[in-house]
């Protein structure tokens, strides 16, 4: 899906929990992701420390569109 | 005695569903769940006495201490033989049959053989690295999986020669290897040319690799105007799910309208993917689609707006061409909507 959406010239971040697997699939803008179940989240913490890591790993994604790159990139933790 | 360890998954080693999917790996004398199978048809040569248990999630998760754990289980038993799955069509347990089977071959140097679907994301992953079976995409080829695989071991263990992928059922590990023909290239390749021409049946000789790569797009210059638009493959939907989504092999997308929507709660959305614990989405979907903190920061200006619709389908053993037809699709409306740029989440 990653590779449709780039195709007509949307760029796209892959936000993952299986960092290998998107770079199989072919994704070029990749944040990985805490855990499968909960990409963007974790249920052992508070509701407020959940949401603040939430927005980290979102304004990673933003900073991963607004980075020029060359190739498949991992924007790491 | 060849000696045989067999890895398999949290399911097929009979510990439970996606619900124990984090289960760290374990060992265990002897034969569990598809190894009886494999044993009988591995035959009197062979014994499978060690079977290694992981959850799949748990070694997506930690690739390389599940990896570092499992060689030290194996060491133990100093097998002559790995054999991992098959994983038929299962993304996760695929990755992790390829990835240990590549861990053991480098570390203790004996042949290790797995089985998966073509489709299986294990497959690119690995099948330059290891020998893999191409299966069914599900557990029903489990009876014409096991025999292949088992027959495939056991020349590898016997230090057998090994045939072309085609003879031996294993997917192709862009080997090349000399080979003598009756007639010469000249003329193999004219009558492959007079056949194609005549629209008949041929086969080439050396099929090109598939390298579908798509460039990157340049950046967002001002992401505090941009437009964007989240998509997901892990199966968020309106609480319900009123596509009736699939949980695995997806027919189809949803879209679903956000307007007024700040906050994704157990009341309103859930998940419809049947490939990972639901539990986490279900109390709470803004862990896969991030659809609270983007409304926030469209608040307070960090981006320029959420758009109005996102996409969901069920990453659960969908085939790769529903996959793409599903985006080509969507694509051209987020084009169509001004859509700048997009966020897309998967499990």
């Amino acid at each position: 899906m990653v590779k449709e959406i780039e195709r007509v010239g949307i760029p796209v971040v892959h936000i993952c929990t299986v960092v290998p697997i998107s770079l199989t699939v072919g994704a070029n803008r990749i944040v990985p992701a805490i855990a499968i179940p909960h990409p963007l989240g974790n249920p052992a913490m508070s509701k407020e420390d959940e949401k603040a890591l939430r927005r980290s790993i979102v304004l990673k994604a933003l900073k991963a569109l607004e980075t020029e790159i060359h190739g498949q990139t991992v924007f790491e933790k | 005695m060849i000696r045989v360890v067999h890895y398999i998954n949290q399911f097929y080693g009979g510990i439970g569903g996606e619900e124990k999917a984090d289960v760290k790996p374990e060992i265990r004398e002897g034969v569990v769940g598809p190894g009886m199978a494999l044993k009988a048809a591995l035959g009197n040569e062979a014994d499978i006495i060690a079977t290694v248990i992981c959850g799949d999630s748990y070694f997506n998760e930690n690739m390389e201490e599940a990896s570092a754990a499992i060689l030290e289980m194996v060491k133990k038993y100093n097998p002559d033989l790995f054999i991992a799955g098959p994983a038929f069509n299962a993304g996760r347990y695929g990755v992790a049959c390829g990835s240990i089977c590549k861990a053991v071959k480098e570390k203790f140097n004996i042949p290790v053989v797995t089985g998966m679907y073509i489709e299986n994301p294990g497959v690119d992953m690995f099948k330059k690295d290891v020998h893999i079976v191409e299966t069914a995409n599900a557990a029903t080829g489990m009876r014409q999986a096991i025999p292949a695989i088992a027959k495939l071991a056991m020349k590898l263990a016997k230090n057998e020669s090994i045939g072309a992928p085609q003879e031996e059922g294993y997917i192709p590990r862009g080997v090349r290897k000399n080979v003598f023909k009756s007639e010469r290239g000249s003329k193999r390749a004219v009558d492959m040319l007079v056949a194609k021409l005549k629209g008949e049946k041929f086969e080439t000789e050396y099929p090109m690799p598939d390298f579908d790569r798509v460039a990157p797009n340049p950046p967002i210059l001002d992401i505090k105007k941009a437009k964007i638009a989240l998509v997901t493959s892990g199966g968020i939907v309106p609480k319900g799910n009123p596509d009736r989504i699939e949980s695995s092999s997806a027919s189809k997308y949803g879209k679903y309208d956000l307007t007024g929507v700040n906050d994704l709660t157990a009341e309103t959305y859930e998940t419809a993917h049947g490939g990972y614990d639901p539990t986490y989405a279900n109390i709470d979907a803004d862990r896969v689609l991030p659809v609270d903190v983007l409304r926030d920061l469209e608040k307070e200006g960090v981006i320029g707006e959420l758009h109005r619709y996102y996409y969901a389908t069920v990453g659960n053993g969908t085939s790769v061409a529903n996959a793409k037809k599903f985006a080509a699709t969507f694509a051209q409306e987020l084009v169509k909507d001004g859509v700048q740029a997009v966020i897309l989440t998967s499990t």
